[in-house]
């Protein structure tokens, strides 16, 4: 059986503070890390892996910094790591970069293709069903829980009051939600053979057959045309009210920030 | 592709066991604005089996018109049925802007319908607005993980997409008596498109919700006096969907078990709304909560640290406080859902 | 000489790092507490090759480097020194001795097994009237046909009670002063051993210290470890290592300590700002991460020279004796820093500082340390 997981090497979010004198976001020093619902996906391929003997083939498409991100799911257990990295795949929004990445995978073979359901920096949980659309593959997004029964999937596919379980047959996409599976730790040997007796394969774009119109930002149907930074918290309004009054101003706050 | 061809706004309406899920209103009513901009129309498109009772309602929250695709393959929701009854929508009736909720559904629909007719889509925009110089829909939203907002722009190509995540836009208050025609849309091979099986559908059940995983949290201190009050608390929660944390010195007292500790000695949280009640706001607590979204503080001291990250501060006592803003919520909440 | 760590050994950092803030940090206090042996947090560290970081694949080690492994001690105990000497005494002290001096046949029945984590071990130099002054063992060994008897006691003994295979010296002819000793690998099975009283400690509570109890205890005469009389040495050579991971323990507890406190002087206020706004707190903590710096490049050098192949005895002599006392001064001032709050149990600075003490006494104290050195200098 042969899985394919696309990852994508992060900044972490969760790290990031803004500057509160300049107001500012503070990237430097940021730790970059594999995005958290694809290493959830990596760990269920590799739980596969242990279980049928699957190969296990890690995808990435990023600056050559994201080498660093490929040697950790090498190190992790995976078979091959193969990084898309060229100048003219920069600036893609969803469109562009599933279609990069679909073009990769168009001349690769695989049974499963598994992907995070979002990226911890774009968030928008778009690149997974839209690699599926151009390779007129199945998707089945949101997975909670993943099996394999003989030429299909059975996955637990996660919605916010119910789930469903759904079968489809290979080859497909799914796309993993973190709480699928607690991805394990590397191990300090499989980081040092990461490092010193595997290859990552590089991928340029003349290595792929695709038009200009679908990469990087000329291929890009949305761009951002202006980014700024949200207000930043100070302290705020306290108020002295009988309990009637009280609640009633609460109420308001709330839905005025569309709480309520 | 011309774009001058496409016109009107479209809200891709979403159910579940035939019951419109309230997003949709939103969409309903932001589109409604974003079509008057426009000087169109904004149409309401309903996909399902049987559904058609659920048109009015469309119409009561501001739908001009509404565009149903009635078909047994819809029943359940799919991902290609689905998708082939939006592309034949918009293949034929070419809107120029297409919503959808970021929900489950909407957050698998879009990107996959976006790419069926290259174009491009904008996930979990905060605020919608018309360019008017260029008619361009101009889309912000949280972007590097919410550190910092970016507008974004379709120029090029079309429908505009986007998503919106429930509880972002407002519905309008409901119409009394409205005009809004049910178009049936027939599309025909929807039920080969069904290329999954759904072997079981399961609904989940009411569990109590890890501290960490709470959206919101309504949390209780010494100032609630005993751990009889802390069903207030419970109440406060269930009516907004949260659950219950409290501080060190509930745990200490036998109040409130070590799970739900937030503070530096307990669990560190980010919820989007955390409401302290009687919590002084040591700074070992405040260690483990500062960073939520929003922070509303009930304690009887004004002088009391939980103030100064406080957005909202209501000095009073929170025993009288609570259960009336239990019931003023769950009134609020009645009225929007209820159509 | 400059102190970069390699691509691998910077992510295998970075992986002890995450490893310890999740699973080692949540259960620091508790296991101090209540003086529990961490036994779910070896089992993890068991399964990701915590436990024979610098050894060879062909004994299913990971085949890292000593720098590594001690990057885990200095990681593990950060949050926690009693899961640091954990992997200290089981690594440095129960594993290198089989690794260095035994036979295949030794190698191949233990180190494995050792190396997997599939077995916990210990060393055993300690007795009673036998501290600084090693070479006064009691334990006596004599041959008895197929096997040595063992007769004698041992104290203070790490991972006792949880450990599976020990490494036991004992006095096989007394005639002949520290040449008379020998080392051997005892199994908890054998006949004749048991696992005495387990210590009340001022530190390290979670670390399982006993005493070991041979009263005719059979031990295979194939599992005497190097040759006859060669055990005094087997033993200075086997410590020569654990003072390294010993340097990195104390260079975790001191480092941990700080970033605790630095964390805390920014969010505690007194005289209407926070206490790091005054240059005595200031130049307090300049002064100490300076000193773990210090201390970090000496246990650091003494691994890469261990790694070299060339002699490190001296160097890691000094590692250990600086990295101790910077743990036991650092500790102290932060619990200093903190003010009452530093005394109280809910405070993770007062375990460190009550952690930090046994790093200038155990595998040789700081006075011990001293002699290596100055016996070098005045050769």
């Amino acid at each position: 059986m042969k899985i394919i997981v696309c990852v994508k090497q992060v900044p972490d979010t969760n790290e990031v503070r803004l500057d509160p004198v300049t107001g500012t976001l503070m990237r430097e020093g940021v730790p970059s890390i594999v995005n958290p619902d694809d290493k959830a996906g990596l760990e269920a391929a590799l739980r596969l892996k242990d279980q049928y003997g699957a190969h296990v083939t890690v995808l990435s498409m990023g600056p050559p910094q994201a080498d660093l991100a490929l040697r950790e799911t090498l190190a992790m257990g995976a078979d091959e790591a193969v990084l898309l990295t060229d100048k003219a795949f920069s600036g893609a929004d969803t469109w562009a970069t599933s279609s990069t990445l679909a073009s990769a995978l168009s001349d690769m073979e695989y049974d499963l293709i598994i992907t995070g359901r979002q990226a911890i920096d774009g968030d928008t949980a778009q690149v997974g069903p839209q690699i599926a659309e151009h390779l007129g593959l199945v998707n089945i997004s949101y997975a909670e829980d993943l099996r394999v029964e003989d030429d299909c999937v059975v996955v637990k596919r996660q919605f916010e009051d119910r789930y469903h379980i759904i079968k489809a047959k290979m080859p497909c996409l799914i796309t993993a939600l973190s709480e699928m599976c607690e991805p394990r730790y590397m191990t300090p040997g499989g980081i040092f053979d990461a490092y010193r007796s595997r290859e990552i394969k590089t991928l340029v774009r003349s290595d792929l057959k695709i038009d200009d119109d679908n990469i990087g930002l000329k291929g890009s149907p949305t761009r951002v045309v202006k980014s700024f930074t949200k207000a930043v918290k100070g302290k705020g309004t306290v108020v002295a009210l009988d309990a009637h009054d009280a609640v009633d101003w609460i109420t308001d706050r709330l839905q005025e920030k569309f709480i309520l | 592709m011309n774009k001058q061809d496409y016109k009107g706004v479209m809200i891709v309406v979403q159910q579940m066991d035939n019951r419109i899920s309230g997003v949709s209103y939103e969409l309903i009513g932001k589109g409604k604005e974003l079509a008057e901009a426009l000087r169109t129309e904004v149409t309401a498109v309903l996909l399902g089996y049987e559904v058609e009772s659920l048109c009015a309602a469309l119409g009561k929250y501001g739908a001009d018109r509404v565009l149903m695709v009635d078909d047994p393959a819809l029943e359940t929701y799919m991902t290609e049925p689905y998708a082939r009854a939006m592309a034949a929508i918009i293949e034929r009736f070419k809107p120029e802007i297409v919503l959808f909720g970021a929900t489950a559904i909407g957050r698998d629909l879009a990107p996959r319908l976006s790419a069926r007719v290259h174009t491009g889509l904008t996930a979990d925009c905060t605020k919608l607005e018309i360019d008017p110089e260029t008619r361009d829909l101009m889309m912000t939203r949280p972007a590097f993980g919410g550190n910092i907002m970016a507008t974004i722009l379709c120029s090029n190509h079309r429908p505009q997409m986007a998503t919106v995540r429930p509880g972002v836009m407002q519905r309008i208050a409901p119409l009394e008596s409205v005009e809004c025609p049910v178009e049936r849309v027939r599309v025909d091979g929807l039920a080969e498109g069904k290329n999954v099986e759904i072997l079981e559908i399961v609904k989940k059940e009411n569990k109590r919700q890890d501290i960490q995983e709470a959206k919101v949290l309504v949390s209780g201190g010494r100032g609630m006096g005993g751990p009889e009050n802390f069903s207030m608390l419970e109440k406060l929660a269930d009516a907004l969907g949260g659950t219950v944390s409290s501080s060190r010195a509930s745990v200490d007292a036998g109040w409130a078990e070590k799970d739900r500790q937030v503070g530096q000695t307990g669990k560190t949280v980010r919820p989007n709304l955390y409401i302290a009640c009687g919590i002084s706001g040591a700074i070992q607590h405040l260690a483990g909560m500062e960073e939520s979204d929003v922070i509303v503080a009930i304690n009887k001291d004004p002088a009391a640290p939980i103030f100064d990250v406080a957005d909202f501060g209501v000095v009073g006592d929170a025993l009288k406080i609570l259960p009336l803003l239990t019931e003023s919520i769950k009134a609020i909440r009645a009225e929007k859902k209820g159509a | 000489m400059s102190f970069a760590l390699s691509k691998e050994q910077r992510m295998a950092q970075q992986l002890f790092r995450r490893f310890a803030e999740k699973e080692v940090k949540p259960l620091a206090q508790e296991v101090d507490e209540n003086e529990r042996f961490p036994s779910e947090t070896v089992e993890k560290m068991a399964r990701f090759g915590f436990l024979g970081i610098p050894y060879g694949k062909e004994w299913e080690g990971q085949g890292c480097d000593t720098l590594t492994y001690i990057l885990c001690v200095e990681e593990m105990s950060r949050f926690c020194a009693t899961t640091g000497v954990i992997v200290s005494a089981h690594t440095s002290l129960g594993c290198d001795p089989i690794a260095k001096y035994g036979t295949p046949e030794q190698k191949e029945k233990y180190l494995p097994d050792l190396l997997s984590g599939r077995k916990l071990g210990a060393f055993a130099l300690t007795e009673p009237g036998a501290g600084t002054d090693a070479a006064g063992q009691q334990t006596k060994a004599v041959l008895d046909g197929e096997n040595y008897i063992l007769n004698g006691s041992k104290i203070f003994i790490t991972n006792a009670g949880q450990a599976d295979v020990y490494i036991i010296f004992a006095m096989t002819d007394k005639s002949l002063g520290t040449k008379g000793i020998s080392a051997f690998i005892v199994e908890k099975e054998f006949p004749g051993f048991s696992v005495g009283k387990k210590e009340k400690k001022m530190g390290i509570r979670g670390s399982s210290t006993c005493e070991l109890i041979f009263e005719n205890c059979l031990v295979p005469k194939e599992n005497m470890l190097g040759k006859e009389g060669k055990g005094f040495g087997i033993a200075m050579g086997t410590l020569d290592g654990g003072r390294i991971g010993i340097g990195a323990q104390a260079l975790g507890v001191a480092q941990g300590a700080l970033d605790e406190t630095v964390a805390y002087v920014k969010e505690r206020k007194q005289f209407g700002k926070p206490i790091s706004a005054f240059q005595n707190t200031q130049f307090q903590l300049a002064e100490m991460q300076t000193r773990i710096e210090a201390a970090r490049h000496l246990v650091y050098d003494a691994a890469a020279t261990k790694d070299s192949g060339a002699r490190f005895s001296v160097e890691a002599a000094m590692a250990k004796l600086y990295a101790s006392q910077t743990a036991m001064e650092v500790t102290t001032k932060c619990v200093q820093l903190h003010g009452g709050y530093g005394y109280m149990r809910d405070y993770p600075v007062e375990r460190m500082m009550r952690d930090a003490k046994i790093t200038e006494i155990y595998e040789g104290t700081s006075e011990v340390q001293l002699m290596v050195v100055a016996g070098a200098l005045l050769k």
